[in-house]
């Protein structure tokens, strides 16, 4: 008879079907043997951006999900990746600019003394010492263990103190009731969201919206992957070619970076 | 000496009338004035609540009606804390496997009473705020169904 | 020492119950300002994703401040032992009571979600300095009742000075916390600053005064009770040190500020250009909340009627400029853009790079009223049905030199 243990489990008790549980883990393990060589395939290859993980298994701080965006690609009149994420994540426009939920947004920047200008997406930088989790009180603001800063929205009490210390002011707060949220990306009025770097694709072994828009019909300035891994393409990347972080001096470590900013 | 009896009923007056404001305008979003459709069994109602599809859920009756508020709870820190996303356990396929269709054959949305979560909720008089974030209803896109 | 009797208001007459009547009017108004705001979502508000702390934080702070610094003129009896603040010592804790729940109603009921306090009350990120003020409000109302209570029990007064210490090492905690809010902030170049604290800790004092000065003549005056020019005087010249010392914190910051030439452009923004945010800085806060004040508690006052409206006006300056400054620190902290690019021009869909607008709307400024109407309501009903008045603050109870005036032949 199961009892109740730790603090991980439900804080509820029921009969053990032993048939039910040999049942459950024989298909997981059929399902294993015949993913294992798709899956072996699939992690040898270049382009692939993600190691599989599979659905039941917690996200791991073996990986540190990163972005590189090369600003030589990146064109001052493209919004693909602004215009993919608000149809990813069923971001909403009401006529209402200041309030509206912005995700990512494209920042023109340009050097008053010499005059050349950059244009590039900015959003949330999923730092590795985030300020938003430091300051949140209740702890809805978290690092996930692969380096993805997310809100959680059930315990989020709407104080927008993440916002003020978002140093890059990626953060938004949903001023207004929602209807018709998509199934993958919950918000709701009076709590704070921002970029989730797309986990529910990433769990899915995809890439963000807004990369995967860049290379189809943008301009193929967004790449993504695993820092961690020193054999995916980013990581070669970003230890070839030189790349800076928005606002490094914070000392927030970002998990974004540029090229040729 | 004690506090003067008139203030202390005015006191208890204003405390009453502001709680009880309160309470009636935070809940007048949810409890619409449509009332639940509902079977009598005997001389008490009971809630009229739609089968989902399929044969059965992923655990029996019995142990959903008293324990899914703390499955969900449980699984919510689960899969937002640690990432995990067993599909047995996911929302998604929860309300997809519950969805009732409207009189125009479309999922209902939280907003109607005959919604699977509402048609007990409304009953038990528990209000739930899941669907202030989380769709009530799987996405119907033209070419596909989650 | 000569016992002090404290005593009830009547609180039967007219005039009480309009008050009473008023002040509910606001708070109701207040509560339907915040459930109106949660209903439609705030975007009925002036508060925007670039100014995300709007006129309800204004007013909310200001009443938190000032609760912690009105407990000072009990602290100053207890702790420090000055005499002639001992009868003032049950309402300033009142009033700090008062003052702090009024704050608090004002913050919660603007939260975004304010059903989920209990989430907000039982899980806690304590590397988050909100997450410790919330113990350090809740504590201070509790630090504060007790205190209260071993004022108001006499077989209690001798614990009344180990209580007194506990209330004031706590309130100068809570304060440094709420200063530290904003002090803590690296991003924004208004606020990352140590200096914030202590500016803090001299805006309650200056706050919590005035509030107590106008707070204590409307009760005597409402009352019948004498209120000597002895009390008043000194309540008063203490808020000048105190408003002194909030200039001297002031410069300090801006001096500060304006040596580091990563910081002139916020400090520009604020002393020179910032429009609403200039003017409010100079006119409102240092010349009518600080010097104007100054030069009122320190002018000898004549007639014996005149010291009190002296110090009211003094006080009403100083609460005008105290919202100046805070509204300058909060809004326009939050109005100058974020230096995201240091030292580039920049320019976005999501106003980077441009001065952020903010109008104080009006279910904003209803709700803060409502917070500052709930702290009064509290502090008339306390005093109805509660000793927490002393019967007289005639000079010839309070004053320690007291020489009677000769007697006419």
């Amino acid at each position: 008879m199961e009892g109740k243990t730790d603090k991980a489990k439900p804080a509820v008790t029921r009969d053990f079907d032993p048939e039910r549980r040999s049942f459950l883990s024989n298909m997981a393990a059929a399902a294993g043997v015949t993913l294992a060589p798709g899956v072996m395939l699939y992690g040898i290859t270049q382009t692939s951006p993600a190691r599989a993980r599979a659905l039941g298994a917690a996200a791991s701080s073996d990986v540190r999900w990163g972005m590189l965006i090369d600003l030589n690609r990146c064109d001052s009149g493209c919004n693909e990746c602004v215009t993919a994420c608000s149809r990813e994540n069923g971001l909403q426009g009401h006529d209402r600019p200041a309030t509206d939920a912005q995700w990512i947004r494209k920042v023109e920047v340009r050097d008053p003394a010499t005059g050349a200008s950059n244009s590039l997406p900015v959003m949330c930088q999923h730092c590795a010492e985030p300020p938003c989790v430091d300051v949140c009180p209740t702890g809805a603001s978290f690092k996930r263990a692969d380096g993805i800063v997310l809100v959680d929205k059930h315990t989020c009490i709407g104080c927008r103190y993440c916002m003020m210390a978002c140093p890059y002011k990626a953060r938004s707060f949903v001023h207004e009731a929602l209807e018709d949220q998509k199934s993958h990306a919950p918000r709701g009025k009076g709590t704070v969201e921002s970029c989730t770097m797309c986990v529910h694709r990433i769990d899915a072994d995809k890439q963000p919206a807004c990369v995967e828009a860049c290379s189809d019909t943008g301009g193929g300035a967004m790449l993504f992957g695993d820092l961690n891994d020193p054999d995916s393409e980013i990581s070669q990347r970003v230890a070839k070619y030189a790349s800076q972080q928005i606002r490094a001096d914070l000392g927030l470590d970002p998990g974004v970076r540029y090229q040729n900013l | 000496m004690a506090p003067h009896r008139g203030s202390v009923a005015v006191f208890a007056m204003v405390a009453v009338v502001m709680s009880s404001s309160i309470m009636f305008l935070a809940g007048a979003d949810e409890m619409n004035a449509a009332a639940p459709q509902q079977r009598v069994a005997g001389r008490v109602p009971v809630p009229a609540i739609s089968r989902g599809q399929g044969d059965n859920c992923v655990e029996d009756t019995d142990f959903m009606r008293r324990n899914h508020m703390n499955m969900l709870k449980h699984q919510r820190d689960e899969t937002m804390l640690r990432g995990i996303r067993a599909e047995q356990y996911s929302l998604k396929e929860c309300v997809a496997c519950h969805a009732v269709a409207g009189p125009d054959g479309m999922p209902v949305t939280v907003t109607s009473e005959k919604h699977f979560c509402r048609s007990c909720h409304d009953y038990a008089a528990v209000k739930i705020d899941c669907f202030q974030c989380h769709a009530s209803r799987p996405e119907m896109v033209a070419d596909e169904v989650e | 020492m000569k016992r002090i009797i404290y005593s009830e208001i009547e609180g039967q007459s007219l005039r009480f119950y309009v008050l009473a009547g008023i002040l509910g009017a606001f708070v109701l108004a207040g509560l339907a300002a915040s459930l109106y705001m949660e209903h439609y979502g705030h975007y009925v508000t002036g508060m925007s994703n670039q100014i995300v702390w709007g006129t309800p934080h204004v007013f909310a702070i200001f009443l938190i401040v000032a609760a912690s610094g009105a407990l000072n003129v009990a602290s100053i009896g207890t702790v420090f032992g000055k005499t002639l603040y001992k009868p003032l010592g049950r309402l300033s804790g009142l009033l700090a009571l008062a003052l702090l729940v009024g704050g608090l109603a004002v913050l919660v009921l603007d939260l975004g979600r304010p059903d989920r306090l209990i989430v907000a009350m039982t899980s806690y990120n304590f590397k988050s300095i909100f997450a410790w003020n919330i113990f350090l409000y809740v504590g201070f109302i509790a630090v504060v009742a007790v205190y209260l209570w071993l004022q108001m029990e006499r077989r209690m007064n001798r614990y009344v000075p180990a209580a007194g210490m506990v209330a004031f090492l706590w309130r100068l905690v809570l304060t440094t916390g709420t200063g530290s809010i904003f002090g803590f902030l690296v991003a924004r170049e208004a606020y990352d600053s140590a200096v914030m604290a202590p500016l803090f800790i001299a805006m309650s004092f200056s706050f919590g005064l005035a509030v107590y000065i106008l707070v204590l003549l409307a009760v005597c005056r409402g009352s019948g009770r004498e209120l000597g020019d002895v009390v008043l005087n000194r309540l008063g010249r203490l808020m000048g040190i105190c408003i002194a010392a909030v200039l001297y914190f002031t410069v300090v910051q801006h001096l500060t500020n304006l040596y580091a030439a990563e910081h002139t452009g916020v400090e520009r923004f604020i002393l020179l250009d910032g429009g609403i945010y200039t003017a409010l800085f100079w006119v409102v806060q240092i010349v009518v909340g600080g010097l104007l004040p100054l030069i009122l508690v320190f002018w000898p006052a004549s007639g014996s009627r005149n010291a009190g409206r002296q110090m009211a006006l003094a006080s009403v300056l100083v609460i005008m400029g105290g919202f100046a400054q805070l509204y300058v620190i909060l809004i326009g902290g939050q109005a100058y853009p974020l230096s995201i690019f240091p030292g580039m021009d920049v320019s976005s869909s999501f106003y980077d790079g441009v001065v952020a607008s903010y109008a104080p709307s009006l279910p904003e400024i209803v709700l803060g009223v409502g917070g500052v109407a709930l702290a009064l309501l509290i502090v008339l009903f306390g005093i109805k049905i509660l000793r927490f008045l002393p019967a007289t603050l005639a000079d010839s109870a309070t004053d320690p030199h007291f020489v009677a005036a000769a007697e006419t032949p």
